[in-house]
């Protein structure tokens, strides 16, 4: 009768070690996590980006000409004639400049170009959006070959919508004309 | 002379600064400008052509290339296709 009781025991305990070894794996588990020092949580600045941002204005205030300088602030981009006469190009904070003809209106084309700052890959952060247009006006006043042969060319409208640009080619010359008559 | 660099979260940073016509300070100009140049940055100067108003930059691919007189370089990532 013993033996009985033994044996049965034994085969209790056999068949309840499965379920036994996974409770006691979920229960250390447990216990670790408990005990585990929490990692400290970075908070996020919110300020960080509006001061970096209002750093890169005054940076590009200081290189860029008086015009220049009227336009980002009153119309959101900055108009740079190319090297020979015949177009022109405008910069936007993060999208691919844009090439056109100043006389019709014409666009010609999408230069899409980034400023990617490797040590910074993996987080993917990118530059002020003044710091951008300062970098793209830099480049393509300083070497327009260059930066345009960098750069991926599309037709108008990959990016910017084309309707935008004309918006915009408009309110720059509303603007031009309005600075003018104030001089004058 | 400064050198800036600009960094993106930041702003531009000042990476050194000194008178390159003090031996000591354009040893430190030198190293930092090769140091960048090796990070892969790209340095500029921005310039003005007197009277006009109009205003340019210059890109400076050696140290003897920038402009006498230049109050500043300034340090940008690589520009690539995006």
């Amino acid at each position: 009768m013993l033996l009985t009781v033994l044996a049965l025991t034994l085969v209790a305990l056999a068949l309840a070690m499965p379920t036994i070894a996974r409770e006691a794996t979920a229960w250390r588990k447990r216990r670790a996590q408990r005990t585990k020092p929490r990692e400290r949580r970075i908070l996020p600045d919110p300020g960080r980006e509006r001061r970096a941002e209002q750093r890169a204005r005054e940076l590009l205030r200081s290189c860029v000409n008086e015009e220049e300088w009227a336009m980002y602030r009153d119309l959101g981009f900055i108009r740079v004639r190319g090297a020979s006469e015949g177009y022109a190009y405008l910069i936007y904070p993060h999208k691919p400049v844009v090439a056109y003809i100043p006389e019709t209106g014409r666009l010609l084309n999408e230069y899409c170009v980034e400023f990617p700052e490797m040590s910074d890959a993996i987080t993917g952060s990118r530059l002020p959006e003044s710091d951008d247009v300062l970098a793209k006006w830099m480049a393509l006043t300083g070497d327009e070959r260059r930066l345009i042969r960098t750069a991926n060319m599309h037709l108008p409208g990959r990016q910017v919508e084309p309707g935008r640009v004309r918006r915009d080619l408009w309110r720059l010359a509303q603007w031009e004309r309005e600075r003018s008559s104030a001089r004058s | 002379m400064k050198f800036l660099r600009m960094k993106p979260g930041h702003g531009e940073v000042l990476l050194t600064e000194g008178d390159p016509r003090v031996r000591e300070d354009e040893e430190r100009l030198i190293e930092e400008f090769r140091r960048q140049l090796d990070e892969g940055m790209w340095a500029a100067v921005p310039t003005h052509a007197p009277g006009s108003g109009r205003r340019q930059a210059v890109m400076i691919h050696e140290y003897d290339e920038i402009p006498s007189g230049a109050d500043r370089v300034i340090f940008f990532p690589r520009a690539s296709g995006g």
